[in-house]
């Protein structure tokens, strides 16, 4: 795929060594300036305080509604943050600089991947104690499992996000773009995560999520291996 | 302005993909008169049943158009033939034309038998995403300028959503189903009176002629397009 360099003489911890550094990169530069970390994190406490009003609390309690409420939240906020993981790149064509670099993409692509976690992680991290503070959710042992279901289905959605949102900021109209490719590849994550977490909080056995977890592993796994293989022909001419 | 040579060519293609169109409208209207005329009504359904001689046919071209898509875009990638890309987006287009008329004969044909026009059962909800990423695929390829990029990210959008069908199938399958099960296509022997088979074989077969009409169509014009492009470039 890129015939100019010969890049399978990479050993597989300088593969690793080598996303971490995009990731840290990306970490770093957020880290300077703050504001699309800042900005993510208002948007997710105000999507939560939106849904609360947007219900009827005679006709429908908190906690129904919770497990709903926490996933569109983290979608919605993967969705802004994502929107902004390529727009830096474009700025002085530091993109450019980056496919010039002797980097394998599946590194590339990997080094982008951590860092729209790190990014979607935290604000995750952030909105969870908000969630349980605003809908009075009593979290209790369901904590591990919580993180858990959403290291697992963040980790699906971020993979297909960065790599449409590689493509969407080179279109017109990318911030409209990316929701409309992306949304559809949110959906079984979502129904999964939805599924799993309204039985975290019910304390319903792990029995009855295994099915729903095997369901986000293997979105996973086929995801993104499928989007680091594919990443260079978003990238390369 | 004159035309150039390969953009008659072009046309040649797009005007032999209208004529397999107009056969396969003939074909259609035979179906109709099969449909209504010489199958019996079903017993428990009665006539709403009929609309599944188009709807069953209709779903099977969006799925094949669907499948195209992913297939050729896959290719696309490997061998970085042109002609795989123009036939990918010429099979996207139809294929939004048949997932409409598949989401659209659906409800009709549920008001009446299950009471309610939409249910997110397992089947619509996989039907309605392939129309989604239809539409997605077909609104990137809109917002790209460059042919070569255009073609690589379609690309990466239609493998993906390949990939993405059976996923989502696989999790609104675990809420329970509600759409009829397979009647033709199932281990055992199609479970269908010989004249209702009859028909519904015709139809789809009329409906793949349809697909191949139309793609063809499709596929010249867009040659035809970039052709004339060409032809000014060089002027």
């Amino acid at each position: 795929m890129h015939s100019s360099r010969d890049t399978t003489g990479y050993s597989v911890r300088s593969f690793f060594q080598l996303a971490l550094v995009i990731a840290a990169k990306d970490v770093r530069a957020e880290l300077r300036s703050r504001t699309a970390l800042q900005s993510a994190l208002v948007f997710a406490a105000l999507v939560l305080v939106v849904f609360n009003f947007a219900r009827d609390p005679t006709a429908l309690s908190a906690t129904e509604l919770a497990p709903s409420v926490l996933w569109v939240t983290f979608a919605l906020a993967a969705m802004v943050a994502l929107n902004r993981a390529f727009m830096v790149e474009r700025e002085n064509a530091a993109m450019d600089g980056l496919l010039l670099a002797p980097i394998p993409r599946e590194a590339l692509f990997l080094g982008k991947l951590l860092a729209n976690l790190a990014f979607v992680g935290t604000v995750e991290a952030v909105t969870i104690p908000l969630f349980v503070l605003f809908f009075n959710v009593n979290l209790g042992r369901a904590l591990p499992g919580l993180l858990s279901v959403t290291a697992l289905a963040t980790l699906g959605f971020v993979a297909v996000g960065t790599i449409f949102s590689a493509m969407a900021v080179r279109t017109r109209f990318a911030e409209l773009m990316l929701p409309v490719l992306l949304l559809p590849f949110m959906v079984p994550p979502l129904i999964a995560a939805v599924q799993v977490t309204s039985r975290l909080l019910a304390n319903r056995p792990l029995s009855e999520m295994w099915g729903w977890l095997r369901l986000l592993a293997l979105y996973d796994i086929v995801f993104v291996t499928l989007c680091m293989m594919i990443f260079s022909a978003v990238v390369d001419e | 302005m004159i035309a150039s040579s390969a953009e008659t060519q072009a046309l040649r293609v797009a005007r032999r993909g209208i004529w397999i169109s107009a056969v396969a409208f003939l074909g259609l209207a035979a179906v109709v008169v099969l449909a209504l005329a010489f199958t019996p009504v079903e017993a428990r359904q009665g006539l709403a049943q009929k609309i599944f001689y188009l709807h069953v046919p209709a779903a099977w071209a969006a799925l094949l158009a669907f499948s195209l898509v992913g297939i050729t875009s896959a290719l696309y990638l490997w061998l970085k033939d042109p002609r795989l890309d123009r036939f990918a987006a010429a099979s996207a287009e139809v294929g939004v034309v048949f997932s409409a008329v598949m989401l659209t004969t659906g409800p009709i044909w549920a008001k009446p038998i299950w009471g309610t026009w939409w249910t997110w059962d397992a089947r619509l909800t996989l039907t309605l995403f392939v129309f989604f990423l239809f539409i997605g695929y077909l609104a990137l390829r809109a917002a790209v300028h460059d042919t070569a990029e255009r073609a690589r990210f379609s690309a990466v959008v239609g493998i993906l959503g390949m990939l993405l069908v059976p996923f989502v199938h696989l999790s609104v399958y675990l809420f329970r189903t509600l759409h009829p099960q397979p009647i033709v296509l199932k281990p055992s022997a199609p479970s269908l009176p010989a004249e209702m088979l009859t028909t519904l074989l015709v139809s789809t077969l009329v409906f793949t002629v349809l697909y191949v009409g139309l793609v063809t169509a499709r596929y010249g014009l867009a040659l035809a397009d970039e052709a004339r492009e060409e032809a000014r470039d060089a002027a």
